[in-house]
C-alpha cells in the first residue's frame, strides 16, 4: 500500500532523511518510533504530498507522491503534528466542513467514525478550541476519517496527551485497522510500539530497524536484568555503583527498575545483588527480564554512536 | 516574612489553595508541602489544573484564596521575590533560537542581575560541564534537541534558585538523552535544589521522591511511587494512573 | 461547487465569530470617515483674528465689516496698540492680526495708496497662507467695487490661487479618497491576514491535503470579504452623502460597478500578499505599509498629482487607488458615465486580473 524507496530530504544543510526505505501492507498498523528530529514528520509530509523529496521515490496505492499528488490527496486522511482544526468552529462544524471539502456528507461514512464520535458527540456545539487534549485528538481523527480514506497518516497523535487518553486512542486505531484501513502512525513513546503490527525505529534521519515488535525485541543480543530498589534516593546511588561493576555494559533507569545489560557470565542475579548489598543497599531485587522496544532502541542508538 | 533558613523542611507550602476564573474553579483546595531537595512529580491530564497551579507557585498568577509560600515568600504579596528565587524550564525549552549559546547565558544573567564577573565564571564552568564549549558561539536553533534540553536546564539554574520548575522537560527527546537528563536532575537535587516536575512519561514519575496526581482541580493522590503502587496494587505508575482514571468513571 | 460553498460558509463563520474582525470591518471605516471629514478639514471658517485699527474711519469700518461678515473670520479682540500684538499671538487663539494705519481713508484719497498690514501666525504655514489669501481677497474685492480706478499695493497673490485651492471644497475631495483608502485597507489587509492565519495556525496543511484546488481556496477566501466590503462601501457613501453632503451626480449603477471593481482589485491584492507572508503579522505589515502609504501619498488623495515631480507622477500611474479616486470623483461630482471613465475601468480590471492570476499561480500547493 505504501512504498518508500531510498528517500532523501534536506533542509538547507541539515539532512532530515538520509535514504529511508520501507513498505507498509494494506490494512497494516505501522508505527514510526523515534524522538523529535528523527525525520518522522518529514517522511510523513512527503507521503501526504506536502513536501518534495530530494532523491528517491514513494507511492501510495501505486500512485507516485510527486506525479500523482492530486489523486493521493483525495484518498489520504492526515492528522498533522499539532492540533490543526479550526478552533473557532464547533465540533460539528469542523466535521461538516471536512466532509464537504472532500465532496461527501457526514452520513455517508458515519459508520467509520461512530465509535470515536460518540465520545465527543455530547460536545458537538462546543468550540473546538475549548476541548480537552484527548477530545481534540478524537475530533481530529474523526475529521481525517470522514471521507473514508484508504490510508491514514497520523503524525504524533498522542504527544502531550495523558496516559489514559493515549491508551484509548490506540484502542480506536486498532478498531480502524480491522475495518481495512492502512494506518501509518508516528510516536516518540516507545511503549506504544507494541501496539503496532510492525514498526520502524527512527533516529537521526535513518531507520535503525524494521520488523514486528516481537522480532525486534527478540533480536536483542545481550542479557538484560532489572534491578529494583526500594526508594528513589537509593536509585541514584545504585545507578552510580552499578556503572562501576566490571562486566556490566550499560546502566539505565527504566521507571521502577534499573536495566543493566551484559554479555558476561559473571554478571547475574546473585552477583549483582551481592555487590549492592555489600555497599550498604538492602532490599534489592534482581531478575532477568525481557527487553522492551526502548531497550532495543537505546542499544541501537549506542551502536550508531560508535 | 523571613526566608526559610533550615536545611530540611518545606520549601513550598500550599494550604487550601484555590484559583477561580469567573465561575470556573481551576484549582480546588490544594494542600501539600514540598521539602528542600525533593524531586516532586506533578501529574495529571491536560486541563486538570496543573498549569494553573504551577503558575501560582511561580508567582505568575495570584491565587483566589488559600495559603501559599514558596522559598519563604508569600504567594500573594511577594510574587516578585518568588520569581527571583525560582527557575523555570518550559515545554519547548524557551531558549532564544537566534542567539548563540553564550548570548543566551548573558541574557539570562542580565535578567536575573548576576554580576559580570560571576556570570563569566559560571558560564565557562557550565559550558565545560555540559560539554558545550565548542558550541559556545553557535546559534541555539541549530543545536540538537538533547543539547537544547541541557542548556535550558542550566539556564533555569543559572541564578541559583531554591526551586526549579520543569514543565514536561523531556517532550520528544530520545531515550538516551532523557536518562542523561535525569542524571543531571538527580545531581542538582542532591545539591539541595528542589525540583518540581510535570511529565507525561510515566517512567519519569518513578524517578520522583513523591508524586501528586491532579484531576479536575483536586489532588487525588499524593505519596511516594512505592506507596502509591502498593496502595493501588499495581507494579507501575502507569498502572496507578490508569486505576485512578478508572475509579473516576 | 459544493466544496466551494462549504468553504465560503466556513469563512463567514470565522468572520462573524471574531469580534476583532467585525470591529475592523465596520467600526474603523466609520470612525476614519468622521475623522477625515470633520477634524482634518482645512477649510477656513470662523478663524479668530484681532484688529488694530489706528484710524477707525468709515473706510476701515467698511473693510472690517466685509471681512467679518464673510463667515471666514471671527473677531477675537480689538487691539489698542502695537504692544498688544505679541501677547495675543502668544496666547495662541488668534491666527491673524489686521492693522489699519492712521488716517486710512484720507491717505487713500489723497495719495492713492494705503497700507493694510496683515500679520499671520505662520506656525501652521498652510493655514496662515490661506488666511492671508482670504483677507487679501476680501480687501481687493472691496477696493475694486468701491474704487474702480485705484490700486492698493499689498503683498499680493493673485485670485487664481483661491480658485485653484481645492481645499475650498474639502469634504468633497476627502470622502472619495478616504473611501479608496479604507476599502483598500480592509479588503487587502483582511484577506491577506486570513490566509496567513491558516498558515500560522497549521490548518493550511490539512486544506492542502484535500481535494480543494488553489482556485477554490482563493475564491472561497475572497467571496465573504467581497460581500462585506460592499456593505462597507454602501455605508461610507451614504455617510458621505447624508453627513457631509457629498453628492452622487452620476448613475448609481456605474458607481456600484466601479466600487465593486475596486474592491475586487483590493481583495486580489490581499490574496497576493498572503501568498508571500507566512504569518499574520507580516501580512498586516506589508498591507499596512506597502499599501497604505502609497495610497495616501501618491494617489492624489491629499497631494495633487499635477504638483508632484515627474518620476513620482509616473509612479502614481501604478497605484490602483489613483485610478479609482479619479473615476469616483468623476462619477460622484461631475456625473460622468462609462464613456468618460472607461480608461480607468480598463486599467483597474487589468490590474485585478493580473493580481488574481498571480495569486493563483503563486499559491503554493506544498509546504515549501
Amino acid at each position: 500500500m505504501i512504498k518508500v524507496d531510498n528517500l532523501e530530504k534536506s533542509y538547507g544543510n541539515q539532512k532530515a532523511l538520509k535514504g529511508v526505505s520501507l513498505e507498509v501492507a494494506k490494512g497494516e498498523l505501522f508505527g514510526l518510533i523515534g524522538p523529535d528530529g528523527a525525520g518522522k514528520t518529514t517522511l510523513m509530509r512527503i507521503l501526504v504530498t506536502l513536501l518534495l523529496p530530494d532523491h528517491g521515490f514513494a507511492s501510495l496505492d501505486g500512485l507516485d507522491v510527486v506525479a500523482d499528488f492530486r489523486k493521493i490527496r483525495t484518498m489520504v486522511g492526515y492528522m498533522p503534528g499539532r492540533f490543526s482544526l479550526y478552533q473557532d468552529l464547533t465540533v460539528e462544524e469542523n466535521l461538516q466542513f471536512f466532509a464537504t471539502v472532500f465532496g461527501g456528507t457526514i452520513e455517508e461514512n458515519y459508520h467509520l467514525i461512530k465509535d470515536i464520535y460518540v465520545q465527543i458527540e455530547p460536545f458537538k456545539d462546543r468550540l473546538a478550541g475549548k476541548l480537552s487534549g484527548g477530545m481534540k485528538q478524537k475530533l481530529a481523527l474523526s475529521c481525517a476519517l470522514i471521507h473514508a480514506p484508504k490510508v491514514l497518516i497520523l503524525d504524533e497523535p498522542t504527544t502531550g496527551v495523558d496516559a489514559v487518553s493515549r491508551k484509548e486512542f490506540w484502542e480506536m486505531l486498532n478498531n480502524l485497522r480491522h475495518m481495512g484501513i492502512t494506518i501509518l502512525v508516528s510516536t516518540p513513546y516507545m511503549d506504544e510500539a507494541n501496539l503496532c503490527d510492525r514498526v520502524a525505529l527512527f533516529q537521526n534521519g535513518s531507520i535503525l530497524s524494521i520488523d514486528t515488535p516481537k522480532n525486534i525485541t527478540a533480536s536483542f543480543a545481550k542479557k538484560l536484568y532489572g534491578v529494583k530498589v526500594d526508594t528513589t534516593a537509593q536509585r541514584f546511588e545504585c545507578v552510580g555503583l552499578l556503572k562501576e561493576f566490571p562486566g556490566i555494559e550499560s546502566v539505565f533507569s527504566f521507571g521502577e527498575s534499573i536495566h543493566i545489560t551484559t554479555v558476561q557470565q559473571n554478571v547475574n542475579e546473585i552477583s549483582v545483588k551481592e555487590f549492592l548489598n555489600q555497599r550498604g543497599h538492602q532490599g534489592i531485587n534482581v531478575e532477568k527480564i525481557d527487553p522492551s522496544i526502548e531497550d532495543v532502541f537505546m542499544e541501537l542508538m549506542q551502536n550508531e554512536g560508535n | 516574612m523571613k526566608e526559610i533558613k533550615s536545611d530540611k523542611g518545606p520549601i513550598i507550602q500550599v494550604k487550601d489553595l484555590v484559583k477561580k476564573f469567573g465561575n470556573f474553579v481551576a484549582v480546588d483546595h490544594l494542600t501539600f508541602e514540598v521539602n528542600k531537595g525533593e524531586i516532586f512529580g506533578f501529574l495529571g491530564a491536560n486541563g486538570a489544573g496543573k498549569t494553573t497551579a504551577i503558575r501560582m507557585l511561580c508567582g505568575l498568577l495570584e491565587p483566589t484564596s488559600g495559603a501559599l509560600r514558596v522559598a519563604g515568600f508569600d504567594g500573594y504579596h511577594q510574587r516578585e521575590e518568588i520569581k527571583r528565587n525560582i527557575g523555570y524550564m518550559s515545554q519547548k525549552f524557551s531558549l532564544y533560537e537566534d542567539l548563540t549559546v553564550y548570548e543566551n547565558f548573558r541574557l539570562y544573567a542580565g535578567i536575573y542581575g548576576i554580576p559580570r564577573k560571576e556570570r563569566i565564571r559560571k558560564t565557562d564552568e557550565l559550558l565545560r560541564k555540559l560539554n558545550l564549549e565548542e558550541s559556545r558561539d553557535k546559534l541555539v536553533g541549530g543545536l540538537p534537541l538533547g543539547w537544547k534540553q541541557k542548556l535550558a536546564f542550566s539556564l533555569a539554574l543559572f541564578h541559583n534558585p531554591a526551586v526549579v520548575f520543569l514543565d514536561e522537560p523531556s517532550g520528544g527527546v530520545d531515550p538516551l538523552t532523557r536518562r542523561t537528563f535525569w542524571d543531571l536532575i538527580y545531581e542538582v537535587a542532591h545539591q539541595g535544589v528542589t525540583i518540581f516536575v510535570t511529565t507525561h512519561y510515566m517512567d519519569e514519575a518513578e524517578y520522583c521522591n513523591r508524586v501528586a496526581i491532579m484531576s479536575e482541580g483536586k489532588i487525588v493522590a499524593l505519596d511516594t511511587p512505592a506507596a502509591l503502587k502498593s496502595f493501588y496494587k499495581t507494579d507501575s505508575m502507569d498502572g496507578v494512573f490508569l486505576k485512578i482514571a478508572r475509579n473516576k468513571e | 461547487m459544493n466544496q466551494l460553498l462549504g468553504f465560503v460558509k466556513k469563512e463567514f463563520t470565522h468572520i462573524f465569530r471574531d469580534s476583532r474582525t467585525m470591529v475592523i470591518l465596520f467600526g474603523i471605516p466609520i470612525i476614519q470617515l468622521m475623522l477625515f471629514g470633520y477634524v482634518i478639514t482645512t477649510e477656513i471658517k470662523d478663524a479668530r483674528i484681532a484688529i488694530l485699527d489706528h484710524s477707525n474711519d468709515n473706510v476701515t469700518r467698511e473693510i472690517k465689516n466685509k471681512i467679518l461678515s464673510s463667515g471666514y473670520f471671527r473677531l477675537d479682540a480689538n487691539l489698542m496698540n502695537e504692544n498688544e500684538i505679541d501677547p495675543i499671538f502668544k496666547k495662541g487663539n488668534v491666527k491673524e492680526v489686521i492693522i489699519f494705519e492712521r488716517n486710512f481713508a484720507q491717505r487713500l484719497e489723497r495719495e492713492g495708496t494705503v497700507n493694510v498690514q496683515v500679520i499671520a501666525d505662520a506656525s501652521d504655514p498652510n493655514t496662515a497662507q490661506m488666511l492671508y489669501n482670504y483677507t487679501n481677497g476680501i480687501v481687493q474685492d472691496y477696493t475694486k467695487k468701491k474704487y474702480a480706478g485705484f490700486t492698493i499695493p499689498l503683498q499680493i497673490k493673485s485670485e487664481v490661487r483661491m480658485l485653484y485651492n481645492e481645499n475650498m471644497v474639502g469634504a468633497f475631495m476627502y470622502v472619495p479618497g478616504t473611501m479608496a483608502l479604507i476599502l483598500m485597507l480592509i479588503s487587502a489587509m483582511m484577506t491577506s491576514i486570513t490566509i496567513a492565519r491558516e498558515k500560522e495556525m497549521g490548518t493550511m496543511e490539512i486544506l492542502l491535503v484535500s481535494p480543494l484546488k488553489a482556485t477554490h481556496i482563493v475564491l472561497g477566501k475572497v467571496a465573504p470579504y467581497l460581500l462585506l466590503s460592499i456593505i462597507d462601501a454602501i455605508v461610507v457613501v451614504c455617510l458621505g452623502n447624508m453627513v457631509f453632503g457629498v453628492p452622487i451626480r452620476g448613475s448609481i449603477f456605474v458607481l456600484a460597478f466601479l466600487v465593486i471593481l475596486y474592491i475586487t482589485m483590493a481583495l486580489s491584492l490581499g490574496i497576493l500578499i498572503s501568498t508571500v507572508a507566512n504569518s499574520q503579522q507580516v501580512a498586516m505589515f506589508i498591507s499596512g505599509f506597502a499599501l497604505m502609504l502609497p495610497t495616501i501619498l501618491l494617489s492624489g488623495f491629499i497631494f495633487p498629482i499635477e504638483n508632484m515631480p515627474y518620476p513620482l507622477q509616473l509612479l502614481s500611474n501604478f497605484m490602483p487607488p489613483r485610478w479609482f479616486i479619479d473615476a469616483l470623483k468623476q462619477v460622484m461630482l461631475k456625473g460622468n458615465g462609462l464613456a468618460y471613465i472607461w480608461p480607468n475601468v480598463l486599467i483597474l480590471s487589468t490590474m485585478t486580473t493580473v493580481f488574481l492570476v498571480l495569486s493563483i499561480k503563486k499559491f503554493r500547493l506544498r509546504l515549501e
